[in-house]
C-alpha cells in the first residue's frame, strides 16, 4: 500500500462575511486507498488535536449520490476525475509529495457559509419556482399504466439523474445554472405527467434563476465535462426550444 | 404552479436574450455571405482583363441606388446594435456571476476555447468594422467622392497597413464563428438531435474558415496586382 506525504492549500473562511484567505497544510501518511474526502477527514482529526479550527465541508452519502461534497480540487469541480464526486475520488490519483489546491465552488449565487461550504439553496428555490407537477401522483402506479416510449423514458432518465450538485455552477466560466435548471426542465418537459404545467415551468424556473444571480450560457460545454452524471448540453437546446414555446404561446 | 407570472418579454430573460444573441448571430452570418459574394466581383479583372472594376462598380452603384436594398440594410444596422448590445450586457452579468475567481486556473481540456474569448473577438471584429464603415460606406455614402468604389477598395487594398489589419480583423472574424455559428443554433434550442448536431458542427467549422478566407484572399491578391 502507497502512502504519500501532501501540501494542502485550502481556502478558510470564519462565516459569510468574512475575509477568507487560503492556508497551508503538510499532512502525512495519507494511504492511497482513502477518498478525497477521508483524506480531509485525517486532517481534521489532526487539527482537533493540535486544538484548531477543522476544515468545514459538505458530504453526505459518500457514495456519489447525493451531491453535497462540492469543492473544486486544482481547479477542477470535484477534482480531475470525469463523472466522480468529491467522496468517489480516490487519492490513489494523487503521489508522494503533490500540492493540493482546495476551494469552495465560486458564485455571487452560492455564498460561502464556511470554508469549503457554500449555501446551496439558489437551487432549491429554483425547483420550488417549477421543479415538479401539481397533481398528487398516490403510491407507486403499476407499470406501463402510461405508456411512455423507451427513448423519451431514457432522455427523461438520464435528466433526472442530476443530483444538484452545482458543479456546472462552479465550473462554467460565468457561474452559469442553466445545465442544473435545464435538467429539471427536462425531466419533467420529456414525459406525460409534465405536459400540463410545461410551458409555465419554463417561464417560472427561468425567472427565478435568472433573480438569483446566475450567469448567462455561453455554450462552452464546462459543464457537461465537470457533471459527475453527465448531464448532455441537450438539455439546455430543449430548455431554450420550450422557452420560445412559453413565448410564442 | 404560480400561474400568476406573467411571460416576461424576450429581452426580460437570460434565455430570452441569448435566444435574440443566436438570432442576431445567425443573421449577420447570412449577411456575411451577401456581402462576400457582392465582394468577389473585385476579382473579376483578374479573369476578365475589359473589366477594369465595371462589375463591382455596377454592383456598388446597385447597393446604393436600390430602394429594395434599404430594408435589409436597416435590418442589419439594427442586427449589429442589439448584438453588440446584448453582448455587454450578457458579459457583464457573466462578469458579476462571479465576482471572486479561482486560486488555481484548470482546463479540462475537452471545451470549447474561442467560446471563452467571444467578448474579445467581437470588439476587434467592431473596432475593424467601424473603421471598415469609414473607409468605404461613410465616405461614399455620407461624404460623398468622386472616386469609383472600385478605385477606393484598389487604394485601400494597395497600403499594406490596411492589408495587414483587413487580414487580421478576418482571422478574429473566424475565431468568433468558429464556436458562435454552432453556438447561436444551441441558443435556439436547435441542436437536440445528435446526427443534426453533427452537421450543425461541422457546416460551422466551415463556414468559419471558408467565409473570413474569402474575405481576406481579396486584399491580398489586390495588394500584390497593386505592387506587381
Ligand atoms: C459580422 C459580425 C458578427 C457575426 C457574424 C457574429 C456572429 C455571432 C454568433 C453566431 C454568435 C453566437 C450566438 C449565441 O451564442 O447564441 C455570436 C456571439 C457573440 N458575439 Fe458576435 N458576431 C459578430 C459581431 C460581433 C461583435 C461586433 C461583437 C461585440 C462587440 C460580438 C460579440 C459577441 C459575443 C460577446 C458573443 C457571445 C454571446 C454569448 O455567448 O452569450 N459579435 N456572434
Ligand atoms: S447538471 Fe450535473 S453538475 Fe449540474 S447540478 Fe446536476 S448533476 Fe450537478
Ligand atoms: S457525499 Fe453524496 S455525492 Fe459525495
Amino acid at each position: 500500500m502507497r502512502t504519500m506525504k501532501l501540501t494542502l492549500h485550502i481556502w478558510r473562511q470564519e462565516n459569510r462575511n468574512a475575509q477568507g484567505r487560503m492556508e497551508t497544510y503538510l499532512l502525512d501518511g495519507v494511504n492511497e486507498h482513502m477518498s478525497f474526502l477521508e483524506m480531509l477527514d485525517v486532517l481534521n482529526e489532526k487539527l482537533i488535536k493540535e486544538g484548531k479550527d477543522p476544515v468545514a465541508f459538505d458530504h453526505d452519502c459518500r457514495e456519489g449520490i447525493c451531491g453535497s461534497c462540492g469543492m473544486v480540487i486544482n481547479g477542477r469541480a470535484h477534482g480531475p476525475w470525469y463523472r466522480t464526486t468529491t467522496c468517489q475520488l480516490h487519492m490513489r490519483e494523487f503521489k508522494d509529495g503533490d500540492e493540493i489546491y482546495i476551494e469552495p465552488f465560486r458564485a455571487a449565487a452560492f455564498p460561502v457559509i464556511k470554508d469549503l461550504v457554500v449555501d446551496r439553496s439558489a437551487f432549491d428555490r429554483i425547483i420550488q419556482a417549477g421543479g415538479y407537477i401539481s397533481v398528487n401522483t398516490g403510491g407507486v402506479p403499476d407499470a406501463n399504466t402510461i405508456r411512455i416510449g423507451k427513448e423519451t423514458a431514457e432522455q427523461a432518465f438520464a435528466a433526472a439523474t442530476c443530483i444538484g450538485c452545482g458543479a456546472c455552477v462552479a465550473t462554467c466560466k460565468n457561474a452559469s445554472a442553466m445545465l442544473f435548471v435545464s435538467a429539471k426542465i427536462a425531466h419533467l418537459g420529456l414525459l406525460p405527467q409534465g405536459q400540463p404545467e410545461r410551458m409555465q415551468r419554463v417561464l417560472n424556473m427561468i425567472a427565478q434563476m435568472d433573480k438569483e444571480g446566475f450567469g448567462n450560457c455561453t455554450n462552452t460545454g464546462a459543464c457537461e465535462v465537470e457533471c459527475p452524471k453527465g448531464i448532455s448540453l441537450v438539455n439546455i437546446a430543449r430548455m431554450n426550444s420550450d422557452f420560445l414555446m412559453a413565448q410564442l404561446k | 404552479m404560480d400561474t400568476t407570472k406573467q411571460v416576461p418579454g424576450l429581452l426580460a430573460a437570460s434565455i430570452g436574450r441569448k435566444i435574440v444573441m443566436g438570432i442576431t448571430g445567425l443573421f449577420l452570418c447570412t449577411f456575411l455571405i451577401a456581402h462576400l459574394s457582392g465582394n468577389l466581383l473585385l476579382l473579376k479583372p483578374l479573369f476578365d482583363p475589359n473589366d477594369g472594376g465595371k462589375a463591382f462598380n455596377e454592383y456598388a452603384e446597385f447597393m446604393s441606388k436600390s430602394p429594395l436594398v434599404r430594408i435589409p440594410e436597416i435590418l442589419m444596422f439594427i442586427g449589429f446594435i442589439v448584438h453588440i448590445g446584448l453582448a455587454a450586457k450578457l458579459t457583464s452579468q457573466n462578469r458579476n456571476a462571479r465576482p471572486q475567481g479561482y486560486v488555481f486556473q484548470a482546463n479540462d481540456g475537452k471545451t470549447s476555447i474561442f467560446s471563452k474569448y467571444m467578448g474579445v473577438t467581437g470588439s476587434i471584429v467592431l473596432i475593424f468594422l467601424l473603421i471598415h464603415l469609414y473607409s468605404f460606406f461613410i465616405k461614399h455614402r455620407i461624404i460623398g467622392t468622386e472616386e469609383t468604389m472600385y478605385d477606393t477598395v484598389k487604394i485601400a487594398f494597395s497600403n499594406p497597413i490596411y492589408v495587414i489589419f483587413y487580414v487580421v480583423a478576418q482571422i478574429l472574424l473566424a475565431l468568433h464563428l468558429n464556436h458562435g455559428f454552432q453556438s447561436g443554433f444551441q441558443s435556439l434550442g436547435l441542436k437536440k438531435n445528435p446526427k443534426w448536431n453533427a452537421l450543425i458542427n461541422k457546416t460551422g467549422l466551415w463556414f468559419s474558415i471558408l467565409i473570413p478566407l474569402g474575405f481576406a484572399i481579396i486584399p491580398i491578391i489586390m495588394y500584390i496586382q497593386s505592387i506587381a
